[in-house]
């Protein structure tokens, strides 16, 4: 009887111990942040430390709450957020096509292949999304470059006379993407695909279906929640991404990453760069809890 | 099933595409001549240059430092949100909770860094901490997206887990937190390693997040290899970058060497314990984990 009472009044401290940790850290640090960045995406950019103004004021019993719509305005008059928002909204739908395209067939390779070859390509893939994506990215700078490898690869074997212009264009920012993204895709796929009982196919060919039928009626139905994972996080981090169009990147490249960058670091103008982060997030919350409704079914094993 | 069908070939000629450029790049970091495209025979110098750079390494230790608080501090938070995802089913606020671990994962950097920055200039404002950014700051910014890497990776190892060994352990009058620690955590030893690993890299490699959240005198070494790859390919670069892509791959490999042995010791484990057909002893009351009180009673 005692050790009952003991356990049970223990149980519930320790639970709301272990809820209570993980809750407090992430809405402190994760969803408490975005409020700062909404209130200040109201303020004016100031001379000062830190550099805006502040949104509300107390004086003489008055509390005065300004809310300067101005940046959002801003976003609308200048031509070039329009333009950045497209461009990133464009290279995340069609890199994301790009990694899906590739990264299909090779889960479908993986999980096809027996288990102890699945464990070496799995590492194969894995170990790149582990090392920095400046790394990677960098490794491309040196290849595509006027007087890089592939340019001196191409005129060596006389397939071109000129250089190719592809280190900084948009070309570079596609193949750069589908190169750090590629194993977000690969992985959750494979994930779901390994789980597909074999025995489906072999029913439905038996009854006479053809290899391309039975692959579009039923292993890309039942795969739908392995691409939906995978399409969300290459598209929704892409659609953020810094480093790859400053590194890869040229002057036709417009992401909104890069341009949020330049406002912050560049301009210092603290205020407008919060707008477009709340934009972007705006944008993005759609494919953030279709992801995040996705993953709660992965996460507690529901079909 | 064809030898050479076409989602094999994709395999090849995808990972080729994955790993060819790395391979290029460890190459040119031995490439004697000072000019990156020309070469000039294999050389060592640009490693051992390295040696003399201060202020790069000054950079190494300090994120080596920071990636090591990190993975501590992600591992214990995400193993505790992955417990709470897949053992407590019901909570007020369980869908916001769910919400908040995964959208790390896919939060465009430029937002989190943002924010934080925003939010750590607000604090130390209105309470005056933290007084400075630095190394502190980073760790906090690293430990919240990569505990959502180690929520994910744990909570898939907790699902699969036999429920019945922890119900019997409970049975038997162990106290909840005895039988996490004697029973969960070794069982579930190998994901934390893994998720460890996976935050120290992932801490490592961070470059957006730590622009945002670093001080003046904090620099970590992927924000110094950024301001020195923006000006262009360098053999100095190439040398740093052969190094961390040894380590992470080194890294790697022990994560999955010791995920590995873990997986054939408990399939040994498994089968002489089907052998020995003694299971049936270990089987408790269906869902008696929840409410202890009714076993004993």
């Amino acid at each position: 009887m005692n050790i009952q009472r003991s356990l049970l009044r223990r149980l519930p401290k320790g639970r709301h111990f272990v809820i209570g940790v993980p809750f407090l850290w992430l809405f402190m640090f994760f969803l408490l942040p975005f409020v700062i960045v909404m209130k200040i995406s109201f303020a004016e950019a100031d001379v000062a430390i830190p550099p805006y103004t502040e949104v509300y004021a107390w004086a003489e019993n008055k509390l005065s709450i300004i809310i300067n719509l101005g940046n959002y305005i801003f976003l609308t008059e200048d031509a070039l957020y329009l333009a950045a928002y497209l461009g990133s909204l464009k290279t995340a739908f069609f890199s994301t096509l790009l990694c899906l395209l590739i990264g299909f067939p090779m889960a479908y390779a993986i999980a096809r292949a027996d288990k102890a070859k699945q464990m070496v390509f799995l590492l194969l893939i894995m170990m790149p999304t582990w090392t920095a994506i400046l790394i990677r990215v960098y490794a491309w700078m040196g290849i595509l470059s006027n007087n890089g490898l592939l340019n001196s690869v191409l005129q060596g074997i006389g397939l071109i006379s000129e250089p190719l212009q592809i280190l900084n264009t948009n070309v570079a920012v596609y193949i750069g993407i589908v190169y750090s993204y590629l194993p977000f895709m690969v992985l959750p796929l494979f994930a779901n695909l390994v789980k597909h009982d074999p025995s489906l196919l072999e029913a439905a060919a038996d009854l006479g279906s053809s290899r391309y039928n039975s692959f579009w009626k039923i292993t890309v139905p039942l795969a739908k929640n392995g691409i939906i994972a995978g399409c969300m996080l290459v598209f929704i981090p892409v659609v953020g991404e810094f480093v790859i169009p400053e590194l890869l990147g040229g002057p036709e490249t417009l992401m909104i990453g890069k341009v949020l960058w330049q406002e912050f670091f560049n301009n210092r103008d603290w205020p407008v760069a919060s707008a477009l982060a709340v934009v972007m997030l705006a944008i993005l919350i759609v494919p953030i809890i279709l992801f995040n409704r996705n993953q709660a079914k992965e996460l507690e094993g529901r079909p | 099933m064809k030898r050479f069908s076409f989602s094999n070939f994709m395999l090849w000629a995808g990972l080729a595409f994955i790993y060819l450029p790395m391979l290029i790049l460890v190459i040119y970091s031995f490439n004697a001549s000072r000019l990156v495209t020309v070469w000039g025979g294999w050389s060592l110098k640009w490693y051992i240059g390295l040696l003399d750079n201060t202020q790069l390494m000054n950079s190494v230790m300090r994120s080596l430092e920071i990636a090591c608080y990190t993975a501590i501090a992600a591992v214990a938070l995400g193993t505790m949100a992955a417990f709470v995802l897949t053992r407590v089913t019901r909570f007020k606020g369980r869908t916001l909770f769910g919400g908040l671990v995964t959208a790390p994962l896919v939060m465009p950097e430029v937002i989190t860094g943002l924010s934080l920055l925003l939010l750590f200039v607000a604090m130390a404002q209105l309470i005056g901490w933290p007084a400075e950014r630095g190394i502190l700051t980073i760790w906090i910014a690293h430990t919240t997206f990569c505990s959502a890497y180690v929520a994910v990776v744990v909570s898939s190892r907790l699902r699969e887990l036999d429920l019945s060994i922890e119900e019997a352990a409970m049975d038997l009058g162990a106290k909840p937190w005895k039988v996490f620690f004697l029973i969960t955590i070794p069982m579930i030893a190998p994901s934390l390693a893994a998720g460890g690993m996976m935050s120290f890299a992932l801490s490592l490699d961070d470059l957006v997040l730590a622009s945002f959240v670093s001080g003046p005198g904090s620099t970590t070494l992927p924000m110094e290899v950024f301001s020195a790859v923006r000006l262009g390919v360098k053999p100095e670069i190439n040398a740093v970058a052969s190094l961390i892509l040894l380590a992470v791959s080194f890294a790697t490999f022990l994560v999955w060497f010791f995920a590995h042995r873990a997986e054939e010791k408990r399939k040994k484990a498994l089968q002489q314990a089907m052998d020995e057909s003694t299971g049936a002893a270990l089987m408790a009351g269906p869902d008696s984990r929840r409410d202890p009180s009714q076993v004993h009673a």
